[in-house]
């Protein structure tokens, strides 16, 4: 078999086909067992005492009077585990428990582990702690202008975690060669995952001194590398297992304090020791979306091809670095890799302020300058009097191409994805061509096109290593069994089930025959986790190495029973066979023995590592990818000019795939990600009140307003396959990409349907009437940020573009 | 999650006992039928009742009785889907149908009630909040504090009036029956409530609220519109219900106009009824009924949605609410 699974012609039985997930019937039946079930005996509670105090030091901590509350077992505090971590190599600096200093309402200073839930939570009221409260940062124009106090003592400078500059090409020579020069500025609200599932966690001691950790995580790999950094125990020592996600979407995805706290407590106490937050505790842990604020100056030629871009961002971070850094990279990464831009310039910063702190979500430090770009194309296109969805057709990327910042284009579909949902939703009788005179639909009914593109995975690991990013281990017994073994987390995507669905399809059997064991990292080789949309392509190639392994020694055997050539066996229908005379065969159980008695026990391995990046210079770590998923969408939009109420009727989606491992599966991710987008636009806000403390708005599922199914619209998927070399069978991601065409999308309906640019996410209401009434006094129809904060960037680093002739690296810096 | 305080739990049989637990009991007693409202505000340490006094099985307060010509008396225990699905509320008191199906979400309204949903708490968003978060804004002046952070110079609460059916019933005119050990009344809905989020309500907590008494039908129309973000689960942050009686000749005998969601009590727009009274329900006096509830309309910053919209939304909300009475 050809690489990566390319079945040289031959029709696929599994791949392709939708089959139920390997875990369906349980969680359908409310048989899957979470953290939170978890029960072992002589297990004690815990609760972790949060400091509501947005900024301020830690004079005292007084447990005295928790500790000799009965029931309680361990009361401890940040002394007790001096050591910081954090996802990121660059930021390691949180801190199970505060030692010194509090940086937002939520972080935690004691935790209690006591014989049940409500004697903890007691004891937890009993700490008494003594506070110095400080000033407090609650905004990106705060942290820019305010230096003192500072939130951190490293970053850049002042409040300012990290500011990054990168150019490539001279993007004013782009601006020279433009027949048209737009700048425009948007904002884009931070928000939250909101999974069903809260955080839980459960740690056990053993009398041999080994620790488990049961956790409801994306990513055990870095979650065990934490552990054995703060809690000094060798690695080897320390088991993590990922229970079932009960949904994540980046939030389960950074090493949490409540993780160390629980084994240390079972390590103090020897008792097994669970956690389960509050609703209002996930919250707090937030790794959210990232609040953007965003510049954007695009040189274009007449028919809209790009010349020139310089895109400048400002996050608001929150109280900690988390996945901070590369959040900030990523808002300026994938600009190039939908349309040509031939020069482009970035500059990007990250703010520290006394909130929850942010970090990956679905789409991860994209969705804002996705919808930025979007936007303004809309706006563009409208200037030049073009087709929106027609001048985005004729400005595409090249497929296998490199990109001005050295991103390797394998296969691109977003043309054919652009064809489907403008042919679908019947975009050209629809779309009034910015005529308002002549309007096809009636006012107050709009429609509008957005693309989007996203990685298939980091081509980086978060800690630099020459070794696969996953791995996947076979075992065969001589029953027929089939074990296959992943450190891969699911959760909710399927994971697991791609798993089966590949190791079936080159063996030749069911996928429900299969065993899959993944996410405990005693039992499996190392996946780095469930980011970055990374799994399905790199654990899928990893589980076709290792299955090709296996199917080899079975052939080599059987082949030598059968007394035919090792080219005539194949293997199908739990069976292998010599095709001349498929009766002749022996079933898969046989294949196995035979396979053990020639080889002894039969165990195979497969490993992954993404294609080397062309880009060397600092900073070309985040946003290369073994490929690129693409995406268009076109929203139908319903706004109320009385009332300012958008209703999104209907959404067509279409997604280049590459190859669905499992169309039902990939639909699913597609209507899963319209949803999530459609809150993101409509009404998700994490909001803080600046003047009151900066607590939290509203830390509930009741008042943080996310969609119901009330909200949900219509969804009509396209699935685009045009396999990626890259890909397992061709597959790419589906996990992110398509929330980013979302957003856009329906900010260009709202503007078709009524006349009025909401700059800003979410587009409320209140928005939308404001802009109306604006509009109606013949001023400009718009709702958004007008300037972004006046900042002193370091000198670019420069790189000459592949067009150029650069070679990936930065030009030496010229000292004057 | 959250967990409940540890309280004794009663569950009397019939209203006399009820009635005789709770004077037993006295400030530390409370009663709850559904539990939807008082549980999860009990979890975040806003009641902490000591006896918590079921009523969900006293027979009394679980029947429908009567039709639109007698009017319908509703006992306090019935479940708001259980008036959702009622065949002669649906057809004689649509309107109180109506506004319970605007309620939460089905599963809530399976074990919601009429009578708590007419004595639900006044909600505000510095108060509805677990005990760790309003120890961060230092408490409020409903729970534990001494500042109200909606209007930080003002003494009285502003905690909001978050019951659908409640703008109905005045708006209708309703009657409820209350008992206690100290005998019975009858109240008007619209005299029943109070413009201070915490003393919202002219009853005594001793008091157990028995029936809800719909009047008769004698031409009367009525109609309710929410204002909430989301099709299901929000409280309302704008009611308007308005209710009309039309003569013969096509004019407006009688009016009322009832706003909700915006101030700690049901609002009477006075205005409303004065623009409609002896007018043809026409677009001309329509609007200049919404026109007064934009005016009388002060809505605050502590439910969703800004408060200026919300403002603005009185006007729409009451062109809607009329136009449906057309």
């Amino acid at each position: 078999m050809a690489k990566n699974g390319n079945n040289n012609g031959k029709p696929l039985k599994v791949v392709g086909k939708p089959f139920r997930k390997v875990d369906a019937r349980a969680k359908c039946t409310g048989q899957t067992k979470f953290a939170d079930d978890i029960v072992l005996p002589r297990m004690l509670f815990c609760k972790i005492l949060r400091t509501h105090l947005p900024h301020a030091l830690i004079k005292n901590i007084d447990v005295s009077k928790a500790i000799a509350l009965p029931g309680v077992i361990a009361v401890i505090t940040g002394k007790d585990l001096p050591i910081p971590y954090g996802i990121l190599p660059v930021s390691q600096d949180e801190h199970a428990l505060c030692i010194d200093k509090v940086r937002f309402i939520g972080d935690p200073v004691a935790a209690v582990a006591a014989i049940d839930e409500d004697i903890a939570f007691d004891a937890m009221n009993l700490i008494e702690v003594e506070y110095e409260p400080l000033n407090t940062i609650s905004s990106i124009e705060e942290a820019v202008i305010i230096d003192e106090p500072r939130i951190h003592e490293y970053g850049d400078e002042g409040n300012i975690h990290k500011k990054v500059s990168l150019e490539f090409g001279n993007v004013e020579d782009g601006f020279a060669e433009a027949d048209l020069i737009r700048e425009d500025t948007f904002f884009y609200e931070g928000n939250t995952h909101l999974p069903m599932e809260q955080h839980a966690a459960v740690g056990n001691f053993d009398p041999d001194k080994k620790l488990t950790l049961w956790s409801s995580t994306q990513t055990p790999h870095y979650v065990h590398r934490a552990l054995a950094k703060v809690l000094e125990l060798p690695a080897s020592h320390i088991r993590v297992i990922a229970t079932p996600n009960g949904g994540a979407f980046g939030g389960k995805s950074d090493p949490f304090n409540h993780e160390v706290v629980v084994c240390k407590l079972a390590i103090i106490t020897g008792r097994p020791v669970k956690v389960t937050l509050t609703r209002e505790e996930v919250f707090y842990c937030h790794r959210g979306r990232h609040p953007v604020l965003m510049h954007i100056k695009t040189g274009v030629k007449k028919d809209g091809a790009i010349t020139g871009m310089h895109f400048q961002s400002f996050l608001d971070g929150g109280a900690y670095g988390s996945y901070g850094v590369a959040s900030t990279f990523y808002t300026g990464a994938l600009q190039t890799v939908t349309y040509d831009v031939p020069r482009y310039k970035f500059q990007g910063l990250r703010a520290f302020t006394n909130k929850p702190p942010c970090g990956p979500k679905r789409g991860h430090g994209t969705p804002q300058p996705r919808y930025a770009l979007e936007v303004q194309l809309d706006k563009i296109a409208e200037q030049l009097k073009l087709d929106p969805a027609a001048m985005r057709r004729a400005n595409l990327v090249k497929p296998d191409t490199v990109t001005a910042n050295y991103l390797r284009i394998g296969s691109m579909g977003l043309g054919q994805c652009i064809d489907k949902v403008v042919a679908g939703s019947d975009w050209k009788n629809k779309f009034s061509g910015w005529d308002q005179n002549n309007r096809k639909l009636p006012f107050g009914k709009g429609i509008g096109i957005a693309c989007s593109s996203y990685i298939c995975g980091a081509g980086l690991p978060i800690y630099w290593n020459n070794m696969p990013q996953s791995g996947v281990q076979l075992r065969l017994d001589r029953q027929g069994g089939v074990c296959v073994m992943c450190g891969s987390t699911d959760i909710g995507q399927g994971s697991d089930s791609i798993l089966a669905y590949i190791v079936a399809e080159v063996l030749g059997i069911d996928p429900f025959d299969i065993r899959v064991v993944t996410a405990d990292t005693d039992l499996t080789p190392v996946d780095l986790g469930s980011y970055s949309s990374r799994v399905t392509l790199m654990t899928g190639n990893a589980a076709i190495q290792a299955a090709e392994r296996a199917r080899e020694l079975l052939v080599m055997a059987v082949a030598e029973k059968l007394s035919v050539p090792i080219e005539n066996i194949a293997l199908a229908e739990r069976r292998a066979f010599d095709v001349e005379n498929p009766e002749v065969g022996v079933s898969f159980a046989e294949a196995v023995v035979l396979a053990e008695s020639k080889f002894g026990t039969i165990g195979t391995v497969g490993s992954y590592s993404p294609p080397r990046s062309p880009g060397k210079y600092k900073g070309a770590g985040v946003g290369p990818s073994p490929a690129y998923s693409y995406s268009a969408a076109i929203a139908e939009v319903d706004v109320d000019p009385d009332t300012g109420i958008v209703v999104v009727e209907r959404i067509w989606i279409a997604h280049d795939i590459g190859k669905s491992i499992n169309p039902m599966l990939v639909m699913g991710q597609v209507e899963g990600s319209v949803y999530m987008g459609l809150g993101e636009i409509l009404m998700e806000e994490m909001a803080y009140r600046a003047n009151r403390n900066v607590v939290h708005k509203f830390p509930s599922m009741l008042e943080y307003k996310s969609p119901t199914t009330m909200e949900m619209c219509d969804v009509k998927t396209y699935l685009i396959e045009d396999p990626d070399p890259n890909g397992p069978y061709g597959a790419k991601e589906v996990g992110q990409g398509p929330l980013l065409p979302v957003p856009p999308a329906v900010a260009n309906a709202v503007y078709d349907a009524v006349g009025v640019r909401i700059d800003e996410v979410p587009i409320t209401p209140e928005k939308v009437l404001k802009a109306l009434k604006e509009k109606a006094k013949g001023r400009d129809g718009r709702y958004g940020p007008d300037t972004v904060p006046s900042v002193e960037w370091p000198e670019p680093l420069r790189v000459l573009t592949p067009a150029e002739g650069g070679d990936g690296k930065e030009m030496p810096r010229v000292v004057h | 999650m959250m967990r409940l305080p540890k309280f004794e739990y009663r569950v009397p049989r019939e209203v006399a006992e009820a009635v005789k637990i709770m004077a037993g009991s006295g400030p530390e007693g409370q009663f709850v039928a559904g539990g939807t409202d008082l549980y999860p505000n009990m979890k975040r340490r806003q009641q902490t009742p000591k006896t918590v006094i079921s009523v969900m099985r006293v027979p009394e307060l679980n029947q429908i009785t009567g039709d639109g010509k007698s009017g319908i008396r509703i006992g306090a225990s019935v479940t708001l889907t259980d008036i959702v699905e009622h065949p002669l509320i649906n057809r004689d008191y649509p309107v109180v149908a109506h506004a319970a199906h605007t309620i939460s979400t089905p599963i809530l309204r399976n074990m919601g009630t009429i009578g708590g949903n007419l004595l639900l708490d006044t909600r505000c968003n510095y108060y509805d909040q677990n005990y760790e978060w309003r120890k961060g804004i230092n408490f409020c002046l409903k729970k534990d504090g001494d500042i109200c952070w909606v209007a930080p110079g003002s003494s009285k609460c502003w905690a909001v009036q978050s019951s659908d059916l409640v703008p109905v019933m005045v708006a209708i005119g309703a009657k409820f029956r209350l008992a206690s050990t100290l005998g019975e009344r009858m109240i008007d809905a619209a005299g029943f409530y109070n413009d201070d989020g915490i003393d919202y309500l002219k009853k005594r907590p001793d008091e157990l609220l028995v029936d809800i008494h719909l009047p008769p039908l004698n031409g009367w129309r009525a109609s309710y519109q929410k204002l909430r973000r989301r099709g299901a689960f929000d409280f309302p942050v704008l009611g308007v219900a308005a209710w009309v009686q039309v003569d013969q000749a096509g004019s407006v005998k009688n009016a009322k106009l009832i706003l909700g969601g915006i101030a700690p009590s049901p609002v009477e727009v006075k205005g409303a009824g004065e623009a409609l009274i002896g007018q043809p329900l026409d677009a001309a006096s329509i609007q200049a009924a919404a026109e007064a509830a934009y005016v009388k309309a002060r809505p605050l910053d502590n439910t969703d949605f800004v408060m200026n919209w919300r403002k603005q939304m009185a006007r729409q909300y009451t062109l809607r609410a009329l136009r449906e009475l057309v």
